[in-house]
């Protein structure tokens, strides 16, 4: 069902790159009140220098007021292949949305 | 161990139905290899050329004519490192790494934009780059924001909205040395003299022999055709340079009524190719100093891994 390769990461393993730095994804809170969101991914040695790269790369104009950064091998993922067993069974409930209901015109607030 | 071939022809049906479909292709999808190398080498080349690109403008930081001009060409240069990166990040997502993408550059198997062998000989050039340069570059990328493949799009999309800045102050550039002295002006006038035609090879070869438009096009990374781009990029440049109080360097420019366009001159091919080849003014340079860059910095990438491998050590 998953697979250790998160969703935006390379397919050549690690034992392929040794110098290179680590790849992290980088998620950035827009502003209060919003949830944080997917914006990129970038090579950082540690945590530290993740969170600095990150906002100089992701947030030159006050495009966040938080951060994080996640190491990419540390994402779990869905595979594609297997979209449509993995999500089929919310594909047959209609019932779950307010638009299935039948209300007679003119009842109001519902 | 043995793998079971996957069944290429269904699973190409479902790729060229996301394609028909206008939806995006993400990095697990399978692909056909060719779209992979031609989004592996299109993107590549995209961000070498935001990397290179950097170098003839940081030719004048230090001798910026204000603090403000000098503050706002830092930032420019800056956005070019930022765009080179989420770039090389795009690439990485089709299972390229970014040491690979390096070592292409620079030992010349993969390509960067020629528009940038050309040399910034006054500071007007910062300004007729702005206008022109970027100019092109945003219509070119633009209908990119609609790419088929998703993490060059959403690439895409960031970097057109920073371009923005990028092309208006140039113009505000030109714009104050066009209205200055006589020297000023004439400065002003030779930068885009020179920029004009090279700013025009930028959308590539004319579709008839452009090697791979045709298959970019049928798989939407591409939108329009190279001639296409140019024709809209003229049309928009005419009216802008007689606002400027500059002239474009082709007498063959004139409206035509007929196909709602304006004509303009043969471009020198010539030239473009040889550029390519590498016979540019600064092909050289350009490489070699970014090569020189990168063996200068080693040090650094060194010393913080091993940081990083020291305190990842003491933290468990």
């Amino acid at each position: 069902m998953t697979t250790p390769r998160p969703a935006d990461t390379p397919a050549v393993p690690a034992a392929a790159r040794p110098t290179e730095w680590p790849l992290w994804e980088v998620f950035v809170r827009s502003r209060r009140g919003l949830s944080h969101t997917h914006a990129g991914s970038l090579h950082a040695p540690d945590a530290a220098m993740a969170l600095r790269n990150a906002r100089d790369l992701y947030t030159r104009r006050s495009e966040g007021v938080s951060i994080w950064v996640v190491p990419s091998t540390q994402v779990t993922a869905s595979s594609p292949d297997e979209k449509d067993a993995f999500f089929e069974p919310a594909g047959d409930k209609p019932y779950r949305h307010p638009t299935f209901y039948e209300i007679p015109d003119g009842v109001q607030h519902l | 161990m043995t793998t079971i071939a996957p069944e290429e022809p269904a699973l190409e049906a479902v790729f060229d139905a996301t394609v028909a479909a206008d939806e995006r292709i993400e990095p697990r999808d399978w692909m056909p290899d060719a779209y992979r190398s031609t989004l592996v080498r299109q993107i590549a080349q995209h961000a070498h050329s935001e990397i290179i690109g950097m170098q003839p403008e940081a030719n004048w930081i230090t001798r910026a004519p204000s603090l403000r001009r000098k503050a706002i060409l830092m930032a420019k240069v800056q956005d070019e490192a930022g765009h080179g990166l989420y770039l090389y990040s795009a690439a990485e997502t089709l299972g390229t790494s970014r040491d690979e993408l390096l070592d292409k550059l620079h030992t010349g198997r993969q390509k960067y934009s020629s528009i940038f062998n050309y040399p910034t000989l006054t500071w007007a050039d910062v300004g007729a780059i702005g206008w022109l340069v970027d100019g092109a570059a945003i219509t070119n990328q633009v209908p990119l924001c609609r790419c088929s493949y998703g993490p060059y799009a959403r690439a895409m999309v960031r970097i057109c909205k920073e371009e923005s800045f990028h092309q208006r102050q140039g113009y505000e550039l030109l714009m104050a040395l066009s209205r200055g002295t006589e020297a000023q002006h004439a400065m002003a006038q030779d930068a885009v003299n020179r920029w004009w035609w090279p700013s025009l090879m930028m959308f590539g070869p004319p579709d008839d022999e452009s090697a791979h438009s045709a298959q970019s096009m049928a798989w939407k990374i591409k939108r329009h055709s190279n001639d296409e781009l140019r024709q809209r990029f003229v049309d928009i440049c005419v009216p802008q340079a007689e606002a400027l109080g500059l002239t474009l360097p082709d007498p063959d420019l004139t409206w035509n009524e007929e196909r709602g366009h304006f004509d303009f001159g043969p471009i020198d091919w010539a030239e473009f190719w040889d550029v390519l080849k590498g016979n540019g003014p600064c092909n050289e340079q350009r490489i070699s100093r970014r090569r020189r860059a990168h063996e200068d910095g080693a040090w650094v990438r060194e010393a913080a891994a091993a940081h990083a491998a020291k305190h990842g050590k003491a933290d468990r």
